[in-house]
C-alpha cells in the first residue's frame, strides 16, 4: 500500500535548498533538475539532461573528491530505479558526506505520467537500507523536509537516502542550461579548480 | 601457452604510470586480466577505489570525481563496454576526461564463445560513442599507450579507451 503523497515538489526542494551553504548539488534529469533550477540557479549545481541512472554515482565521485563538503543528489524515482545497482556501489563506498534525495511522485512524469515501480509499491528507502546506507527515511510533510535540511550538512557514518513523497503533478518547467561543458566549468571554478 | 606479457610486471608499470598522470581514483568490475592492477590500486593509500555492480557506474563516478577535481581510471572487460553505451553521453557532452583500460576477451584463443560477440564489437561500440580507441598488443607498448591515453584524457579532455590484447593477457586455463 502506497501512502498518500502530500508534498508540493517545488516547495519541498526550495525549502531543502533555502540555506544551502557549502552544499554541492547534482540533479537527475527531468523534473528534479527543474525543481533545483526553480529553487535558484547556483554555480555549485550540476544538472543532468541525460545519463539516466547516473546521478547518484556522479554524486559519489564528487563526494569522494570533496570529502569536506556536503553533497546532495536530487533525483527522481525513475532515475533512481534505473541505477538501482548503484545504491550497492554507494553503500560499499560509504561516503559520509553524500545524501540522495529522491523526489518520488510514483510516476515517470517526463514521459506521460506512467506509474513507476515506486508507484506500484517499491520502497526505495528500504532498498537503500538493505544495501547498507547509514540513514534512510521517507519524508511526507514540510516538517520532515525542515529536519532534513540540518541532516544534509552534518557528516554521517555512511551515505543517506531520503524519499520525498510528492504529488504527481507536472508543473511548468524551469529550464536550466543544457550546455554541460559550461555547467562543468562553472562548477569547477566555484571549487577553485582550473579551466583546461 | 604463455602469455606474451608473462614475466613482465606490466601491472606494476601501469600503476606507476597512472600515478604519474595524477590518477587518484580507480573504479572496477572484477577481471582476471586486471587482478594485479586492482590489488595494487586497492593497496595504495593515495588511491580511492570503487567496486561496481556494472561498468556504466564508473563512467558517472569518473565525471563526478572530475567535477570535484580528481582524475580517475576505469578498469573493465570488453564485455562491459556494451553496458556503458548511453552513460558515455555524459563525458562526451560535458567533455569530461575519461580513461578506460579494457581487457580484451573473445579474440585470441578464446574458449568461451559468449565472450566473442562483445569482444568483436568493443572497438566499434566505443568509437560510435566518440571514444578514442588505442590498442596495445605487448607489455612495452601497453605502458607507453596508457601514458599517451592519460595525457589525451586529462590534458585534452578526451574520452580514451586502451584495449589490452588478449594475447598479452594470456590464455585462460579451463
Amino acid at each position: 500500500m502506497v501512502a498518500p503523497a502530500t508534498l508540493d515538489r517545488r516547495e519541498a526542494v526550495a525549502a531543502l535548498l533555502a540555506d544551502r551553504g557549502a552544499l554541492l548539488v547534482v540533479a537527475g534529469l527531468g523534473s528534479p533538475a527543474y525543481d533545483l533550477h526553480a529553487a535558484g540557479d547556483h554555480d555549485a549545481n550540476f544538472y543532468l539532461w541525460g545519463a539516466m541512472g547516473g546521478a547518484a554515482l556522479m554524486g559519489l565521485g564528487l563526494a569522494q573528491a570533496q570529502p569536506d563538503k556536503p553533497v546532495l543528489v536530487l533525483t527522481g524515482d525513475g532515475e533512481a530505479l534505473m541505477g538501482l545497482g548503484g545504491l550497492a556501489t554507494i553503500a560499499v563506498a560509504a561516503p559520509g558526506n553524500l545524501t540522495i534525495a529522491v523526489v518520488n511522485n510514483g510516476h515517470f512524469g517526463e514521459t506521460g505520467m506512467q506509474r513507476s515501480h515506486t508507484g506500484r509499491g517499491l520502497d526505495l528507502a528500504a532498498v537503500a537500507a538493505a544495501c547498507g546506507f547509514a540513514e534512510t527515511g521517507i519524508v511526507t510533510d514540510m516538517a520532515g523536509v525542515a529536519g532534513l535540511c540540518a541532516v544534509l550538512h552534518r557528516p554521517a557514518a555512511g551515505p543517506r537516502l531520503f524519499v520525498l513523497r510528492v504529488e504527481a503533478r507536472n508543473l511548468p518547467r524551469s529550464l536550466p542550461a543544457r550546455d554541460a561543458v559550461y555547467l562543468k566549468t562553472r562548477f569547477r571554478a566555484h571549487l577553485g579548480l582550473g579551466v583546461s | 601457452m604463455a602469455a606474451d606479457g608473462e614475466g613482465s610486471d606490466w601491472p606494476g608499470a601501469l600503476h606507476r604510470a597512472l600515478k604519474d598522470a595524477g590518477v587518484t581514483r580507480m573504479s572496477h568490475v572484477p577481471d582476471a586480466g586486471h587482478a594485479r592492477l586492482i590489488a595494487l590500486c586497492e593497496d595504495d593509500p593515495a588511491m580511492v577505489t570503487n567496486v561496481l555492480t556494472t561498468e556504466e557506474e564508473g563512467i558517472a563516478i569518473a565525471a563526478g570525481a572530475w567535477l570535484g577535481g580528481e582524475a580517475s581510471v576505469l578498469l573493465l572487460q570488453s564485455s562491459g563496454v556494451g553496458n556503458c553505451i548511453n552513460m558515455l553521453s555524459l563525458p562526451a557532452i560535458g567533455r569530461f576526461p575519461l580513461l578506460m583500460l579494457v581487457t580484451m576477451w573473445g579474440e585470441w584463443a578464446e574458449f568461451n564463445p559468449w565472450q566473442v560477440p562483445m569482444g568483436r564489437a568493443t572497438q566499434a561500440t566505443l568509437e560510435a560513442m566518440g571514444v578514442t580507441v588505442q590498442r596495445a598488443d605487448t607489455a612495452d607498448e601497453l605502458v607507453a599507450t596508457v601514458e599517451s591515453a592519460a595525457a589525451l584524457a586529462f590534458k585534452a579532455d578526451q574520452q580514451v579507451a586502451v584495449l589490452i590484447s588478449q594475447r598479452l593477457l594470456g590464455k585462460k586455463t579451463w
